[in-house]
């Protein structure tokens, strides 16, 4: 009777909730971004160490629903180690899943398998969004040569 | 069989001083159900209630029997349809504690209630320099527009702040509202603190300075004896559907010697007297105010809303809630720092209870009781200035109504109870 629920909380989302990766500040801070969902005050800060354009560390600090804080820790194991591009290339991807267009997950990627059931639950698929878009922020900003300040976005911007 | 039903609902459905919700219950067809395998219970009253089976019943009634567009028609039908819409007018005039049947409109919906209000006289009578006083726990039904006017017309936006415990904080009252003051907008209960607010002292002391005076009523008009000649306000606005009615239908009532001044603030059909290419006469009162074809069957439907309310008593209602609420926060008591929003003092609140777990989000409360088949709402509550007072993004709200009782509070604590185990934080 409560399978969405626990499809929704799965135990991989639940345990990236309790304990979130990422919650140690950076040595240095080269890309830094904040994101918030105005339909449910989500807040969301997003930064990382770049060093010969590979995420050398992640720093995500996230005040919100497990969904938010789930998907924000994930990021922050997932996107370490990987190049810039590989890094935009994965939040494109994390969008598609939610939104539904893509189903298959590279097997490196297998926690984001655990979003999936975040889709049945439409009005939460922004909470799980949040980190990500956040993420696409600052990169794009930091491949346009704006540097040094802090890009901002809102779930409510996202409109594909 | 509708008449018959209500007739015997006096007796029925109220005791001396209360009510007997499991008859009361048994009257809402949409709460015989289950979701998710659970028995509903239904703690949203706050955003929109329940209906129940002769409001239900007098909406398809309508529809087959009556319906015809009203005020024109020459027909039976038409005469019928205006005579039911019309007599719901009169009802209200009687419900809300008599007042003139012209100073009653019918609108959308208290949002569009208190925008007729800010368009039409606030247009004319608000100027630069001139200061609206609300107050800091409004929904943003009565903030945004007097924003957006304040911004208009270069007025001076004030706000009462409030206290730790959620009432207003009248300490520097008289630095608040001044000779400058042209309007006081301020909620008569809090849709997220439950506070009722002191409108008749504070209305009086706006009168004092030629201030015209608002209240947004539609959180205590449902649940509790409101009667706008004591509270001395210029302007009122509710919803039905948050009393028992149907959604699409507000009430504005106003003093008739500021509505007779008011210019019209829709343009159309219904609303005039006589119209020329070069001169327009407006319709007299309430009609000047209600052009196009209005909600009539929703609006007819709302008379039963009325008459069922009327049956069981306000003041019943009002007993009811402030007993479950006393209820509620017993046993929300056993709940170790689940933290709750507003005054404790029962008798100086309503039945919305907003409270926040340490450690869960409110959006993560509200679907896992949904999926214990409880619905809560959560979120900033259209009111996102107070969210900031409080320092909480969002804050999960369970609110209370005639047919909720001490077993669906007793389902909402032990499934909140579950949900600490299930979450595990």
């Amino acid at each position: 009777m409560n399978e969405s629920l626990d499809e929704m909380y799965r135990d991989i989302i639940l345990d990236h909730y309790r304990s979130p990766r990422g919650k140690k500040p950076l040595e240095k801070t080269d890309i830094a971004s904040e994101g918030h969902n105005p339909s449910c005050g989500d807040e969301i800060d997003v930064e990382l160490q770049v060093d010969d354009d590979t995420v050398k560390d992640v720093h995500v600090n996230c005040h919100g629903c497990a969904i938010s804080v789930a998907s924000g820790s994930m990021l922050a194991e997932i996107v370490k180690g990987k190049t810039l591009a590989e890094a935009f290339r994965i939040a494109e991807l994390v969008k598609k899943i939610l939104k539904g267009e893509e189903t298959e997950i590279p097997e490196d990627l297998g926690d984001l398998d655990a979003l999936k059931g975040v889709r049945q639950f439409p009005v939460r698929i922004k909470c799980a969004l949040l980190s990500w878009v956040t993420l696409m922020e600052g990169l794009k900003d930091y491949k346009s040569g704006q540097r040094g300040g802090k890009s901002s976005v809102s779930t409510d911007d996202d409109k594909d | 069989m509708a008449s018959k039903t209500t007739q015997n609902g006096t007796s029925l459905r109220s005791g001396p001083t209360s009510l007997m919700v499991d008859i009361v219950k048994a009257d809402f067809p949409l709460l015989d159900q289950t979701i998710h395998g659970h028995k509903l219970v239904y703690l949203d009253n706050a955003a929109s209630s329940q209906k129940p089976r002769v409001v239900i019943n007098a909406l398809l009634d309508y529809y087959r029997k009556t319906n015809a567009n009203i005020h024109r028609g020459l027909h039976t039908l038409a005469e019928r349809a205006t005579d039911s819409y019309e007599r719901t007018r009169d009802h209200v005039a009687r419900f809300v504690g008599g007042v003139d049947r012209e100073e009653i409109i019918f609108t959308s919906g208290t949002t569009e209630s208190i925008n007729l209000v800010a368009a039409s006289w606030g247009e004319e009578n608000i100027h630069e320099g001139d200061e609206i006083v609300i107050t800091e726990m409004e929904h943003h039904a009565n903030l945004v527009p007097w924003v957006i006017l304040a911004q208009k017309k270069k007025a001076v936006l004030k706000h009462i702040p409030i206290t730790i415990c959620g009432h207003l904080d009248l300490s520097q009252i008289d630095d608040i509202i001044t000779p400058k003051t042209k309007l006081l907008a301020l909620t008569h209960m809090s849709n997220v603190l439950g506070t009722i607010n002191p409108v008749e002292e504070l209305a009086a002391k706006a009168h004092q300075h030629g201030a015209v005076v608002l209240a947004d009523v539609a959180q205590s008009m449902p649940h509790m004896p409101v009667d706008i000649p004591s509270l001395g306000v210029d302007f009122c606005a509710f919803s039905a559907h948050k009393m028992l009615g149907p959604t699409g239908v507000g009430i504005l009532y106003g003093k008739r010697e500021l509505l007779d001044k008011m210019p019209p603030y829709k343009m159309g059909g219904e609303m005039i007297r006589e119209v020329r290419f070069d001169h327009i006469t407006w319709a007299e009162l309430p009609f000047k105010f209600e052009g196009g074809t209005p909600n009539v069957a929703d609006v007819v439907a709302f008379d039963a809303a009325l008459t069922y309310l009327e049956e069981l008593g306000m003041q019943n209602v009002r007993n009811h809630e402030e007993r479950l609420t006393g209820y509620a926060f017993e046993r929300l008591s056993e709940l170790k720092d689940l933290e709750i929003q507003g005054p404790r003092e029962t008798g100086q609140r309503g039945g919305a209870i907003s409270f926040t777990d340490p450690n869960i989000h409110p959006h993560d409360i509200s679907t896992f009781l949904d999926s214990r088949g409880i619905a809560i709402r959560a979120g900033h509550h259209c009111a996102q200035p107070l969210m900031r007072v409080l320092g909480k993004v969002a804050t999960a709200r369970a609110s209370l109504y005639i047919y909720n009782d001490e077993a669906d509070v007793d389902q909402l604590v032990e499934a909140l109870i579950e949900m600490r185990r299930y979450f595990g934080v």
